[in-house]
């Protein structure tokens, strides 16, 4: 019954690993073969975060089917990595006969209490009747409004229930009624301040992404020529006018990007939450901005910054609003002053002996596609691939934004690959990162799916090592992984195509190589492990005064590589 | 009573629930004001008008930002109806306590006047003591402990925690059940 629920729903994927209290589903699975295509994974958190990837890269909502206890909860990192970046999932877990339940019974674990805070909503199935409502209630609500996890945990004894099986076509959660389209009188205010503005800039996040809404933005920001800045989920808005672009904002956010923020006089918000990693102190954040916020969960209006003029509705109703206006602008003077920003503190990096991690990236970025879906782990590289790779289409850049998972981007860019058979996929990882998943390369193998692959190894928890060189006086503790393995070797005993890289003139070729290979491909590419991301707003820091440059500190090389930096 | 001032911006604020009775709501929104670090000073459950709906006060510290956050959160349950806040000047609110008093000899008199003026009721009596209903609004109910915790040896409180409701003449009003 099950499945036939799931093929009301459309779909034809599902993520996940068999276990006991699963077993007779995955039994039934046998007969939906022609119709539903299963993945099997290595761990239960690879499974999710594939499922993770493909909702990402494709906007369908990616479905698991995991076995109770630790089955289940193996998902919760990557449940809560859904949940924090707003990823529609919906995670099917067994759980011990409802007889049973309470008893501590072998592989039980209360799955409903361990996950409410990482769901948008779950629910433990009691009876066979309320299944299909309980099915087409889940995918609903993982997919209107904002968008997330939901979790169905599924007994035995309900699993294997006999009866009739009647799939609701309405639904009706009269408690549930998101709000879509946004209040006009809001609508109009904001368009008279931009009417108003001399230097108004233009947000964008996730949420443009997740609407599927990126062209209107476009369309928006030509429409009127306001300058625009991103989000790290925000990544894809790409402005006809490309002198409208002032890259990301924030923590490692550009230099004018954080300059335009802080002397904007208005800025429109469209689908951020204003995390701490945009705002640095929260004081100091724009200060003669006022703020226009426009996002589908009412409860991000004013939860971390005073909005001026809250706008709660779907992105696509309210940009097609806004486009409706017409008046005349002109920003250029303002445009003007961010360009000069720009020239003057430009993003950069200094070459050297060893390879830099940023040009691996920036050559990466000419060479693929412009439709490749890049999914980057957590970390020094998460925020070098945010700099230095332009991404010119909505969803191309995947990466775990508000969680900050290590180990996302292996499974996550498996499930964009079976997302995107037609795309390039490319995951770029560091090497602590790679190694918290690295069991689904056995994966990529087995379903023969040409993922490539980048590891940029610093031999270090490179982020972390970062701020102990920048906030605790270089003393590394715990972060320097001297003993790291031959990853390309790994990647070749698992049946995976794999090349190390450890000189910078090696470096096009062998990116060249991987970008035209057909099948999967790895490469291990030692860079750099002096490298610091740049420029950086310390926490809680004023956006307006990032630190654009540190020393590299060479004892590092030594330590860890073993010889000396010349 | 008006909301309390309990310094700075923050006050006592009274929320009134509605949700869909089903298992495990009310842990979820417990297990909400914790993990936003929403501070409760009282809950209460019971059934509502309507079959399948119950109805929570909830007594919450809080500034203004925070008690907007709580509704907006509290919105983000699937199971919540309603929220509607209750409002500081057109209310009414209860409260009950049950107290467990010892009696050791003389002050017997003492006892019946204070509940008495308080409009309590003597509902379990023993040869060491008695047990007291009191009903009022909150203030009423702590005034009530605090006089009678001077003069008597207090064994055991049970308190339920606040209910409230808009009076009809409140601009607050507008939900039924």
């Amino acid at each position: 019954m099950l499945f036939e629920a799931l093929l009301h729903e459309k779909v034809d994927t599902i993520f996940g690993i068999p276990g006991g209290a699963i077993i007779s589903v995955y039994d039934e699975l046998c007969d939906y073969q022609d119709k539903i295509r299963f993945f099997l994974f290595r761990h239960e958190q690879g499974a999710t975060h594939a499922a993770d990837g493909y909702a990402r890269s494709t906007g369908k909502p990616g479905v698991v089917l995991v076995t109770s206890g630790p089955g289940a909860t193996n998902t919760v990192t990557a449940i809560a990595t859904a949940y924090m970046d707003s990823v529609p999932l919906v995670v099917i877990t067994g759980q011990v006969p409802t007889s049973m339940i309470g008893t501590d019974a072998f592989q039980e674990a209360d799955v409903t209490g361990i996950t409410m805070p990482i769901t948008k909503h779950n629910h433990l199935v009691t009876s066979i009747e309320e299944l299909p409502r309980v099915i087409k209630e889940a995918f609903h609500l993982a997919t209107t409004g904002r968008p997330g996890p939901v979790l169905i945990d599924l007994p035995k004894d309900v699993q294997i229930a006999e009866g009739e099986f009647n799939y609701p076509n309405d639904i009706d959660i009269p408690s549930y009624r998101p709000t879509t389209r946004g209040h006009p009188k809001q609508i109009k205010k904001a368009m008279e301040l931009l009417k108003n503005s001399k230097k108004p800039l233009v947000i964008v996040g996730g949420g443009a992404n997740l609407s599927g809404t990126m062209d209107l933005v476009n369309a928006f920001i030509d429409k009127f020529g306001i300058p625009v800045v991103h989000t790290l989920m925000g990544h894809g808005v790409n402005p006809r006018d490309e002198r409208l672009y002032f890259g990301g904002i924030g923590m490692h956010g550009t230099v004018y990007g954080n300059y335009a923020v802080t002397h904007s006089d208005l800025l429109i918000a469209l689908g951020v939450r204003f995390s701490d990693r945009i705002l640095g102190n929260p004081k100091k954040f724009a200060p003669g901005a006022r703020i226009v916020h426009v996002d589908i969960d009412p409860a991000e209006i004013g939860k971390n910054v005073r909005v001026d003029v809250p706008i709660v509705g779907d992105l696509k109703s309210v940009l097609k609003e806004f486009l409706n206006f017409d008046f005349e602008t002109d920003f250029s003077e303002w445009v003007k002053e961010l360009q000069g920003v720009k020239e003057r503190f430009p993003l950069g990096y200094r070459k050297g002996k060893y390879i830099k991690p940023q040009y691996v990236v920036e050559k990466a970025s000419e060479l693929f596609p412009d439709d490749t879906v890049v999914v980057a782990d957590v970390g020094q590289n998460q925020m070098w691939v945010a700099q230095f790779y332009r991404f010119k289409h909505p969803r191309s850049f995947l990466c775990s934004g508000g969680l900050g998972t290590m180990g996302f981007a292996l499974p996550a860019g498996i499930g964009a690959k079976i997302g995107n058979p037609n795309r390039e996929v490319l995951v770029i990882a560091g090497d602590g990162g790679f190694q918290m998943n690295i069991q689904e390369l056995m994966t990529i193998n087995r379903y023969k799916l040409p993922v490539k692959v980048i590891i940029l190894d610093n031999n270090a928890l490179g982020m972390v090592r970062q701020w102990q060189q920048l906030f605790f006086k270089c003393r590394y503790s715990a972060t320097l992984l001297d003993d790291n393995p031959d990853f390309a070797g790994i990647a070749r005993v698992v049946g995976i195509n794999a090349r190390r890289v450890e000189k910078p003139e090696e470096v096009d070729a062998a990116l060249e190589e991987l970008a035209n290979s057909k099948s999967p491909t790895l490469l291990h590419v030692l860079v750099d492990p002096r490298e610091n991301v740049l420029p950086m707003v310390p926490s809680g820091g004023n956006l307006a005064e990032p630190l654009t440059d540190a020393p590299l500190d060479s004892g590092i090389v030594e330590k860890i590589r073993g010889g000396s930096d010349e | 009573m008006s909301d309390r001032q309990i310094f700075g911006g923050e006050h006592e604020h009274t929320v009134s629930v509605l949700v869909y009775n089903k298992p495990g709501v009310l842990r979820k929104i417990a297990g909400l004001f914790s993990r936003r670090g929403f501070n409760i000073s009282s809950i209460t459950v019971g059934d509502g008008k309507d079959p399948g709906l119950s109805r929570l006060t909830i007594v919450v510290t809080g500034d203004d930002k925070v008690i907007e956050q709580i509704q907006k959160q509290l919105y983000k349950v699937v199971e919540v109806v309603k929220v509607s806040p209750i409002d500081p000047k057109h209310r009414v609110e209860r409260e009950m306590a049950l107290v467990k008093v010892r009696l050791d000899g003389g002050e017997k008199i003492e006892l019946l006047q204070l509940v008495e003026i308080f409009r309590g009721k003597i509902i379990d009596v023993s040869n060491e003591g008695v047990i007291v209903e009191i009903t009022g609004a909150t203030s009423k109910v702590e005034a009530f402990i605090k006089l009678l915790a001077s003069s008597h040896k207090i064994i055991e409180i049970a308190r339920t925690g606040k209910v409230a409701m808009n009076r009809w003449e409140s601009s607050y009003n507008g939900e039924g059940s």
